[in-house]
């Protein structure tokens, strides 16, 4: 499983980077450097667009850790993590994820800086925002754009997946690079 | 929702700072965390740059139609209420795929399309189909191939093997997916087709929420 996963991550990127543009030049004639550039071009904007977020989240996230706040919020639930051999300092970004994107996307660039993206935490953090959406994002944008007012079961649903994300990237990774 | 949780990091800070006598760190780290921002932001120009100009050659070849029509039996297993030949359907295999290439901004117009579409086969339009929920909760866990977002700012802050996460996070929302799909099964036999009302508070304030930046790859 470990060799799996670990020779899965070298090897996918590269094998994408050759196999697209192989496969759209010999199979379907399609002209790759311009295409190429052409779909370049939005990379620059989505970059700049999130400036904003980023700045408005990090300032909130970093003066919430100098003050000593996170620590204080941290201090309440560390024998249990301390228990189960999970880093605390993640706790937050189980809360964050759900609910804002560019907050717990802050919180992760800030646990990489802080601990070193080769880190335990820095990796557990990395996996945990890559691995799942924001579940309130979705829901409001997908809901409200056709009217939806009763919602169901959906936010349940939802944020039980995440919860569940949540720990198994957790464990996935204390079990991985442990 | 987001309003309140910037709000409440800003004021307990202070709150804090007062009380622990950190004001000055705390101001500090306020001008920090603004730099920050803005130089991950930037970081993240590359990466953006780079995966967008790949995945339009791979939509220019089709490869996303490719993948979705490998999607097909899954999907209509997912929703069994929904018609073959519906064009709900095929919106839904395009987003799904859009998702697995990390692509958000793809994903989510064809997601807002698809449920245009089955909205149409909704009798009460302001109440949630099972068809929906499911969809819903496929994205709510969307399943990535690649971290883009991740992986750039793990180069931002010099990591020896940026790409080592690909592996865990397929693993992690793999099992958050599965969730997903057993707690939507479980839910769509338990309720019955009365409708529920449940806190109508999550489909307000769409505004607010539409700018946020979405998850691992959606970028707003």
């Amino acid at each position: 499983m470990y060799n799996f996963l670990t020779s899965l991550s070298a090897w996918m990127i590269p094998a994408i980077i050759v196999f697209i543009p192989l496969y759209a030049a010999l199979r379907r004639k399609v002209p790759v450097y311009e295409t190429f550039v052409e779909g370049a071009k939005d990379g620059f904007g989505t970059a700049i667009n999130i400036i904003p977020h980023l700045v408005g989240m990090m300032v909130a996230i970093s003066m919430f850790r100098a003050s000593g706040a996170l620590e204080l919020m941290l201090s309440a639930v560390r024998p249990f993590f301390d228990w189960a051999g999970i880093p605390s300092e993640v706790l937050p970004l189980g809360i964050l994820r759900p609910l804002t994107g560019a907050g717990s996307l802050a919180f992760t660039t800030d646990l990489i800086q802080t601990f070193g993206p080769d880190s335990m935490i820095g990796r557990i953090a990395s996996t945990i925002q890559g691995s799942t959406d924001t579940t309130l994002y979705v829901l409001t944008v997908y809901f409200g754009a056709i009217g939806i007012r009763r919602t169901r079961y959906a936010l349940k649903v939802g944020l039980f997946s995440d919860i569940v994300g949540f720990f198994a990237a957790i464990f996935i990774c204390l079990y991985i690079f442990g | 929702m987001v309003n309140w949780i910037w709000l409440f990091f800003i004021v307990a800070s202070v709150v804090v700072a007062v009380v622990n006598g950190k004001m000055d760190a705390v101001t500090q780290a306020a001008f920090e965390g603004a730099k920050s921002g803005v130089t991950v932001s930037f970081g993240l120009i590359s990466i953006m740059v780079f995966w967008l100009g790949m995945m339009r050659i791979a939509e220019d070849a089709g490869l996303l139609q490719k993948l979705a029509r490998l999607l097909g039996p899954a999907v209509r297993m997912l929703f069994p209420d929904v018609p073959r030949n519906h064009p709900a359907i095929g919106y839904i295999m395009s987003n799904l795929s859009a998702n697995l290439f990390g692509l958000g901004n793809a994903a989510t117009p064809m997601g807002i399309k698809a449920m245009q579409e089955l909205q149409k086969l909704n009798p009460d339009s302001a109440t949630a189909t099972p068809a929906m929920c499911t969809l819903l909760a496929l994205n709510t866990s969307s399943i990535t191939i690649i971290p883009t977002t991740l992986i750039a700012i793990r180069m931002n802050y010099g990591s020896a093997n940026p790409a080592e996460i690909i592996g865990t996070t397929l693993a992690a929302t793999f099992v958050a997916t599965s969730a997903a799909i057993l707690a939507d099964k479980w839910y769509r036999r338990k309720s019955p087709p009365t409708l529920i009302r449940t806190n109508g508070s999550q489909s307000t304030d769409i505004k607010a929420h539409s700018a946020d930046v979405g998850g691992g790859e959606r970028v707003v």
